[in-house]
């Protein structure tokens, strides 16, 4: 027996729905180090005004955040505090490495610049350029909630996911 | 530069100290043994009462070098707007020199600085921390000898994945 809708009545799944608000709320954590937080600032402000995308809201705890942004170049001494900022966002989080730099090492190429921040914490968006234009970071915002509505999910299975577990391959010096 | 009244009566009081200079700045290489002495001697009697800098060259591999560290002291003097260069050359193994913290309290962090960098240890000194760099870095890597992607230390941390966030 089919059952009758009204046309005011809408049918989707429970996990797009949830990635739909997630993804239209980004709340970012400017992890801003370097030229590219001013390019991030840029991007918040009002000629390219981030609210568009719901991105808006730069939060200074990453106990409010889950969007971690990491612009600039990280040092080694630097490199526990992002790991402990990243441990005390709250799931489900998200990460962009803006900038060169923040995603490579970009050229410096020194004892004290971790080359990249992938092999330490989980990255979902990288952002090329030195530094981006905030067109770029918008457009990796855009990317990321495309992302999250495609694979998200109401518990965050996706993040189970065997991929997403495994650690960075190049670690190792030569 | 340092007025020649000021040079010539430096040359009086310690003749194995060395003057030039180039480009208006006056240079003044000094012993090691005879450092802090001059030092005091240009605060105290020539009123040079303002530590700009210390800081340090490593002369490993360099042309004509006969010594590894060169000690660089910029001083000042407030009242005339003299300056001078003093310099002395330290050595391998265990560079050492007397602190002038007690001369200059602003010395305090400008020799925790070196010895953070270039491992010259300041005698005297009443913190001699690092200042710069983690507690538990070993080098001090703007040594010459030190290379410059480092030995791992930039690698050497836990891997955070996505099971354990």
């Amino acid at each position: 027996m089919a059952v009758e809708l009204p046309d005011n009545v809408v049918v989707t799944k429970l996990d797009k729905l949830v990635s739909w608000c997630r993804k239209n709320s980004l709340w970012p954590m400017p992890y801003a180090t370097a030229c590219c937080g001013i390019e991030l600032m840029a991007t918040g402000a009002s000629r390219h005004d981030l609210a568009r995308f719901g991105a808006e809201v730069f939060r200074f705890s990453p106990r409010q955040c889950d969007l971690l942004i990491v612009a600039g170049r990280v040092v080694m001494k630097m490199l526990p505090v992002l790991q402990r900022i990243w441990l005390q966002m709250h799931e489900p989080k998200w990460c962009i490495s803006m900038g060169a730099c923040a995603s490579t090492g970009g050229v410096f190429d020194t004892y004290s610049v971790v080359q990249g921040i992938d092999r330490f914490i989980p990255v979902d968006m990288y952002v090329p350029g030195c530094p981006p234009r905030p067109e770029q970071l918008m457009q990796a915002i855009i990317d990321l909630q495309e992302k999250i509505q495609r694979g998200g999910t109401m518990f965050g299975r996706e993040f189970d996911a065997p991929q997403r577990q495994r650690p960075p391959k190049a670690l190792r010096e030569n | 530069m340092a007025e020649p009244a000021t040079i010539a009566a430096l040359k009086a009081l310690f003749p194995d100290v060395s003057f030039s200079e180039f480009r208006g700045q006056t240079r003044a290489v000094v012993p090691r043994r005879s450092i802090y002495q001059v030092l005091q001697t240009l605060k105290d009697r020539f009123a040079f009462d303002l530590l700009v800098d210390v800081t340090c060259v490593d002369y490993l591999h360099y042309r004509g070098a006969k010594d590894r560290f060169g000690l660089v002291y910029l001083l000042a003097n407030t009242q005339t707007n003299e300056r001078i260069i003093v310099r002395t050359f330290v050595n391998d193994p265990e560079p050492t020199v007397p602190s002038v913290v007690g001369l200059w309290e602003g010395a305090n962090w400008l020799e925790r600085e070196v010895w953070d960098l270039f491992g010259i240890r300041f005698e005297g000194h009443p913190d001699l921390r690092r200042i710069v760099l983690p507690e538990e870095f070993t080098a001090h890597p703007l040594r010459k000898d030190y290379p410059l992607q480092g030995r791992g230390e930039r690698h050497n941390f836990p891997v955070i994945t996505r099971a354990k966030s």
